[in-house]
């Protein structure tokens, strides 16, 4: 009886189960299972090829799994397409920064404001409040003072920036950052893992997925790695780093 | 701008135009005049998909044939009322029929959005090059269609004789040339509309990045679905009266490459960002061409158009309002 009390006080936000997606012949995805509680920072690792970038591509509805299902909030999601799926709450930066270059910094914040947060059921954002929350998120990822500017004029690390800021105007409940900070130095990772600690703070569990081991160990309290499309390990980041299936992944057998 | 003062000036503008146009007494200035109010009609209608979605439309023709041939049908039904209709209704349908131009457009209108749909669930999984041959093959396949229907006149084409005069605006022409511009107010202001919206934020960020667009929570397809009614719509409609100015139509002229050539190259030449590119792009270019036409031949206009679309993409690939707003923005910063 008590069991099932906390089962629903702790009902996972995302759970992922026998996930599988296939590409030809090859298998991206055999049969993986998650849960993600609220409010958790996780970590997400594995080689290239190892099914990270499928999986995500899979939760946020840019792919579609074959098997298996994923549930989000108590609902399921399968068959949903992406722009459904971030009405939900389920939010995502890409891999390589896809800003809109036709845009402004702003107004690349605006889009998800008015598509995802002003489509929502009792919320609509009149144009000064548009205003304010484009400030105000800008001013999270300190991007404020180049608001006006177009992406084309945007180092890196800015574009990086951009990419998560209007992730978060959508006001998602889970975020998943993907490879945010591939090709950063040393001082712009920290930033990023700064920020996206805040942005956690703020309330919105976030998978991040990540090379950097450095980042991926300061950022995430559980730790789940992918090989070949399979999980392998999942648990304390310290411990799972000492696995020995997790070693021989990363540095051959 | 507010939009109620936008279309007042716009009628201004028009109202002169035909007034002035009138004080010269001319009738070949309509005629030529109403040329270049359709292509701009054409160019801003193709600058809604095309320009602000980024999905480059070849089918202009087919949807302006539609137009055409919307009327070819309504006129020829009317000329065979009796032969159509149980004999009860032959006397109310001699009363409806000929149906007035203004709502031959508003029908072609409506065809021509329903195609527009289709066309949009057929094709809008493609993109690029792709998407742009299949336009041009849904022409074709109208046009295959049109040659073998013997009651719009098939490869024969079908003769539409206009009325000599109409009350108020005396020659027939004039009163085609007025229904032209207030099309084009028509079009402009829906483009305009669009621009500022909205819908042109979602249209724009499917030009961009259509993943990243979903990501952010657009509704692409749908967006996409609505591009192409509207755009289709306003291009059917440009080719309602068409049967009237021109009196024969044969599926030769109505397809003819030329306006899917030119309803692409009018907006690229004047910039496809905003409502203001395809009426400099159409106003220049199709000006030019009745230059041509009278000057030259009719056989220069394509010349003209392509020599010219390759100079603007060389030396403005952003079109002439881009090329101008490059220069403000370059002299503001510095």
């Amino acid at each position: 009886m008590s069991q099932v009390t906390s089962d629903t006080m702790t009902a996972p936000l995302l759970h992922i189960d026998q996930l599988g997606k296939r590409f030809g012949g090859f298998v991206a995805l055999d049969g993986v299972d998650l849960s993600v509680p609220k409010g958790q920072r996780l970590g997400l690792i594995g080689p290239n090829g190892s099914g990270k970038s499928t999986l995500v591509n899979c939760i946020c509805g840019t792919l579609q799994n074959e098997t298996g299902s994923v549930t989000f909030d108590g609902q399921k999601i399968d068959g949903m397409v992406a722009h459904q799926r971030t009405h939900h709450g389920l939010a995502r930066s890409f891999q390589l920064p896809r800003p809109f270059r036709s845009m402004t910094v702003a107004q690349n914040i605006r889009v998800p404001l008015l598509y995802t947060v002003n489509a929502r059921a009792g919320t609509h954002l009149s144009h000064s409040e548009l205003d304010d929350r484009c400030m105000e998120l800008l001013k999270l990822v300190t991007l404020d003072a180049k608001a006006g500017k177009y992406t084309t004029d945007l180092t890196q690390v800015e574009m990086r920036k951009l990419e998560l800021a209007r992730a978060m105007a959508a006001e998602p409940k889970l975020l998943i950052a993907d490879e945010s900070m591939a090709g950063l130095s040393h001082s712009e990772v920290e930033d990023i893992v700064a920020l996206l600690i805040r942005m956690n703070e703020r309330g919105v569990t976030i998978i991040m997925i990540e090379h950097i081991m450095r980042a991926v160990m300061t950022f995430s309290q559980r730790l789940v790695v992918l090989v070949s499309g399979k999980k392998i390990a999942d648990g304390r980041p310290e411990d799972v780093i000492q696995d020995k299936e997790v070693v021989g992944a990363y540095l051959g057998q | 701008m507010r939009t109620p003062a936008f279309i007042l000036i716009l009628t201004a503008v028009a109202a002169a135009l035909y007034f002035a146009f009138n004080l010269v007494g001319n009738d070949y200035l309509f005629f030529a005049g109403y040329t270049v109010l359709q292509y701009i009609v054409l160019a801003t209608a193709w600058n809604i998909l095309g320009g602000y979605c980024g999905y480059v439309n070849f089918g202009s023709a087919g949807f302006f044939a539609i137009g055409v041939y919307t009327t070819v049908f309504f006129y020829a039904v009317g000329q065979s009322i009796e032969e159509i209709f149980p004999e009860f209704l032959v006397a109310p349908m001699q009363a409806i029929f000929p149906i007035p131009v203004p709502v031959l457009i508003v029908i072609a209108g409506i065809v021509a959005g329903f195609v527009g749909l289709g066309m949009g669930y057929l094709t809008l999984r493609l993109r690029g090059v792709f998407f742009a041959i299949a336009t041009l093959a849904l022409t074709v396949v109208l046009e295959t269609f049109i040659v073998n229907w013997s009651f719009v006149g098939g490869s024969r084409g079908a003769y539409v004789i206009p009325p000599n005069e109409v009350p108020i605006f005396g020659h027939f022409i004039q009163f085609l040339f007025a229904l032209m511009l207030i099309l084009v107010i028509v079009a402009l202001t829906t483009s305009r509309l669009i621009e500022r919206s909205k819908l042109g934020v979602g249209f724009a960020t499917i030009r961009d990045d259509e993943l990243a667009a979903e990501a952010s929570g657009v509704p692409t397809l749908r967006l996409k679905l609505v591009a192409t009614v509207v755009s289709g719509a306003l291009m059917g409609m440009a080719g309602a009266p068409f049967p009237y100015y021109i009196g024969y139509v044969e599926p030769g002229s109505a397809f003819s490459l030329s306006y899917a050539v030119n309803s692409i190259a009018m907006p690229m030449i004047g910039g496809t960002t905003s409502w203001v590119g395809p009426l400099v792009g159409a106003l220049l270019l199709g000006t030019l061409q009745q230059v041509a036409t009278v000057t030259i031949s009719s056989a220069a206009n394509l010349l003209i158009v392509g020599l010219l679309l390759i100079f603007f993409v060389i030396i403005a690939p952003r079109g002439i309002v881009g090329l101008i707003q490059d220069r403000w923005r370059g002299r503001s910063k510095s």
